[in-house]
């Protein structure tokens, strides 16, 4: 697997910079930044949101221009800064996380229309287009219909036509950023054979990823980045996922099994045979009062479907729940917010916080009974329970009528939490509660979620990520293709028997 | 120090800018290029011209901050206006006494707010865009108007509406009266209770709304349901000022309501935008027509200067942020 890790050992950098300064409104993004790639080689840039990373891919594809002093050198030239021409030329290509892709163009026209522009006649051929994309197609060894518009195609496809994309412009250097972010383990997989085989064929490739353990797998080199300043260039072999992320936040973590036993607790939430066809199929599970259980599995095994029904925003088809022993049946997620349960959105941009709006007005829209006087909205008693919950969860704000969109993800992550517990829940559904949060702030919100459990909240915690689930629940489900496949006790089973049968 | 500027600055609002300078301008202007412009006269034709186009203008606003529009309002307002009509004429016409005057007032409100529920519940359930569903009521209630009408006017009122129309209370037009305690209404309802807070909170995000355990379908009627209420006190108000109502009323006044919200501030997206900024933007526009007046311009030339200033508040808008980045890169 590592074989690659040598491939371009010794040799001259391809892409060697220096004294790369870059400020953004006071703020200083970067710091005497110096970063090198060699040739063929797959060089990892890690760090945490707001690191640089994006900063440092976009002085190096020409978007953006360096302070004065900085030096560029590509293949034996060297530049006090790019142009996203000059960038182009030379074969420096990134492939952006959002892709840019054109979804009701054809997959051909997505890999060729670069080929194309600017030549004469001004006129298109689309014979030539087509031919080229098959060409870029099957060096990554792939077949897709290229005549197809792009949108009939799954995300892990669409990844593909970009990278295809990229390699039609005689690529040297290719920047990943996030690739894998919404890819399945068997789509990433694929994908990192992709990568491999570009750098076989001698293409340089620059991965971006937070997905620790793929970075350790697939790379050779590992640059790490911190508050816009270099922490260090290592190598792949002997780091560890644990390594990294201490030296991504300058803190160390010593991540331990938080798990008890729970059962001599009151059942909370008593869910029997629940179905929603084509969704999920027979699920009965409980949660104790003070219990914080896991559920795990892949995209589109039925889990936020799942969270949606308890939450009474899908009606289930067959099946029972039950709140403290009482039987229940939503009309509405405004039944199940009266009956005490709250539901943290897998969304937070567009579902979970309304971006445009204000901290306070975010806080406080669930619980809007609770600041009336006299019928109508008080501001003081806005501004005291939002005062209150600020300083309890430990967000980090500047004024309460800033745009929520203002704050970090970990930070808009706690004033979600807040806004559900100003509901008084009994059962809190937490789906994907560290999308979009940097490794640092994660731990937070974990501290919180253990915090409430121990106050005797009932919590179900939804992750992909299985360490998540294993490290911070007292129980794991692991739920297949809308079925619960496994039930495990972090305290017995290892991370590694989870792991396996998730990702099997 | 700040802490009170920062007050301050909450409680007049980013809003109030464009309205408040331009506000400032219209008054500077025509002061030293007439000088009659500030006086009693003036403010006069505006008190009683400002009524009619305001209330339309907060139907408006309710619907502008949920992401929507109202493209019915005047003919909500004049459907609502022929309510009262066929009341007074029912009870004798001229002789028609104040008790029908009060039943048909309360009717009217109801047709109002009928015409909303409609659109409304049409937004809410089916998702249609707001300019197409309140673009077929627009239609239907011309159509339904003209055919009652015979696309006449229609009048004989009892004589005690005049003052409604055109008299005074303590000096203050009866209109002007009608429309403060509208606006003052509406200000609350959106600053101080929980629909207001909901109609902003759709108008940036509907689903997320809905995620927060909000009925943002009951929200979106309700709204609707207001805009028509305050399109038939409107309609009340003209009926009373023209002495006759006609359903084609008022037509040029609808673009001209969306104009007064934007300049007031309001996000044509939805989401942001407040009552009192808006209050001031349409006093802007009515002394904008009366000091072209003054000063002899074409009355029609009032509106085209209108379009101007909009246009005018839009780039001072644009630069004003520019300024504010480049400043801010400036600093460092």
């Amino acid at each position: 697997m590592h074989q690659l890790a040598t491939a371009g050992g010794g040799e001259k950098p391809l892409l060697s910079l220096s004294d790369i300064n870059m400020t953004f409104g006071g703020v200083k993004a970067l710091k005497n930044v110096s970063f090198d790639v060699r040739p063929g080689e797959v060089h990892c840039l890690a760090g945490e949101n707001g690191c640089g990373k994006s900063t440092l891919i976009k002085i190096i594809t020409g978007v953006y221009r360096p302070a004065d002093g900085a030096s560029i050198e590509f293949d034996g030239e060297t530049y006090s800064h790019m142009s996203p021409v000059t960038a182009q030329d030379r074969g420096i290509q990134v492939i952006w996380q959002d892709l840019a892709l054109f979804p009701e163009m054809s997959v051909a026209e997505n890999i060729a229309f670069q080929t194309v522009l600017g030549r004469w006649p001004k006129l298109v051929d689309y014979g030539r287009m087509r031919k080229i994309a098959e060409d870029a197609l099957a060096r990554l060894g792939v077949t897709l219909d290229v005549d197809l518009p792009l949108k009939e195609y799954a995300i892990a496809q669409r990844q593909i036509v970009a990278i295809a994309r990229a390699l039609v412009g005689e690529a040297r250097l290719v920047f990943m950023d996030e690739p894998t972010a919404s890819l399945t383990q068997s789509e990433t997989d694929h994908l990192l054979d992709i990568v491999r085989g570009l750098s076989a064929a001698g293409v340089a490739v620059v991965f971006v990823s937070h997905r620790l353990a793929e970075v350790l797998e697939i790379s050779s080199r590992i640059t790490v980045l911190r508050d816009g300043a270099l922490v260090g260039v290592y190598p792949a072999a002997g780091m560890t996922q644990s390594r990294i992320t201490e030296l991504m936040t300058g803190k160390t973590f010593d991540q331990q099994v938080r798990a008890k036993p729970r059962d001599g607790q009151p059942v909370v939430l008593d869910v029997k045979g629940l179905s929603r066809p084509g969704q999920f199929e027979d699920v009965s599970l409980t949660v104790h009062r003070g219990e914080t259980l896991g559920i795990t599995g892949l995209l589109g095994a039925g889990r936020t479907e799942l969270a949606l029904t308890l939450f009474g925003m899908l009606k289930p088809a067959s099946g029972t729940i039950a709140l403290e022993g009482k039987p229940v049946r939503f009309s509405s997620n405004r039944d199940a917010i009266a009956a005490g349960v709250a539901y943290l959105s897998e969304d937070r941009l567009s579902l979970g916080l309304i971006q445009p709006q204000s901290i306070a007005d975010n806080l406080v829209i669930s619980s809007l009974d609770k600041i009336l006087a006299g019928g109508l909205l008080s501001e003081d008693r806005k501004g005291s329970l939002v005062g209150r919950w600020i300083a309890d969860l430990g967000v980090k704000i500047g004024l309460q009528q800033d745009a929520i969109s203002t704050l970090s993800g970990g930070n808009q992550q706690r004033v979600a939490i807040a806004k559900w517990l100003a509901t008084d829940p009994k059962l809190l559904i937490l789906d994907a509660p560290t999308v979009g949060v940097d490794v640092g702030a994660r731990a937070g919100i974990f501290d919180i979620v253990a915090r409430l459990a121990e106050s005797g909240l009932a919590i179900i915690l939804i992750s992909d990520e299985v360490p998540e689930v294993y490290f911070n629940a007292d129980r794991v489900l692991h739920m297949a293709q809308g079925r619960i496949v496994g039930n495990y006790d972090p305290r017995s089973a290892s991370l590694a028997e989870i792991e396996g049968a998730v990702y099997a | 120090m700040s802490a009170i500027v920062e007050r301050v600055k909450a409680v007049i609002g980013p809003e109030m800018a464009g309205p408040g300078l331009a506000f400032l301008a219209v008054v500077l202007v025509f002061g030293i290029a007439s000088p009659q412009f500030l006086s009693a006269a003036t403010f006069g034709s505006v008190a009683f011209q400002l009524p009619e186009l305001g209330l339309l203008t907060l139907a408006m606003l309710l619907p502008i901050l949920t992401g929507g529009l109202n493209l019915a309002i005047t003919f909500t307002a004049n459907i609502a206006g022929l309510t009262l009509a066929w009341v007074l004429q029912a009870s004798g016409g001229v002789d028609a006494g104040p008790g029908a005057f009060l039943l048909g007032s309360v009717l009217a409100v109801l047709v109002g707010a009928a015409s909303g529920v409609v659109m409304g519940l049409v937004i809410a359930f089916t998702r249609a865009h707001p300019i197409l569903v309140s673009l077929s009521m627009m239609i239907f209630l011309r159509g339904l108007g003209e055919f009652l009408t015979r696309g006449g006017d229609v009048s004989g009122f009892p004589a005690f509406l005049g003052p409604l129309g055109h008299g005074s209370f303590l000096g203050v037009p009866i209109p002007l009266i009608v429309f403060i305690l509208c606006v003052l209404a509406w200000h609350v309802l959106l600053t101080r209770s929980k629909l207001g807070f909901n109609t902003y909170m759709i108008g940036s995000n509907l689903e997320a709304t809905r995620y927060s355990g909000i009925n943002t379908r009951k929200v979106i009627v309700l709204v609707y349901a207001l805009s028509g209420a305050m399109c038939a006190i409107a309609g009340i108000i003209m009926l009373a000022r023209f002495n006759s109502v006609r359903i084609g009323h008022g037509e040029s006044y609808l673009l001209i309501t969306v104009l007064a919200c934007f300049l007031g501030g309001v996000n044509p997206f939805g989401g942001f935008g407040r009552v009192i900024p808006v209050f001031v933007a349409l006093v802007v526009l009515q002394l904008l027509s009366s000091g072209l007046n003054l000063v002899g311009a074409n009355q029609h030339l009032a509106t085209a200067v209108w379009g101007l200033l909009l246009a005018g508040v839009m780039v001072l808008r644009f630069v004003a942020t520019k300024f504010k980045i480049s400043f801010v890169r400036k600093e460092t």
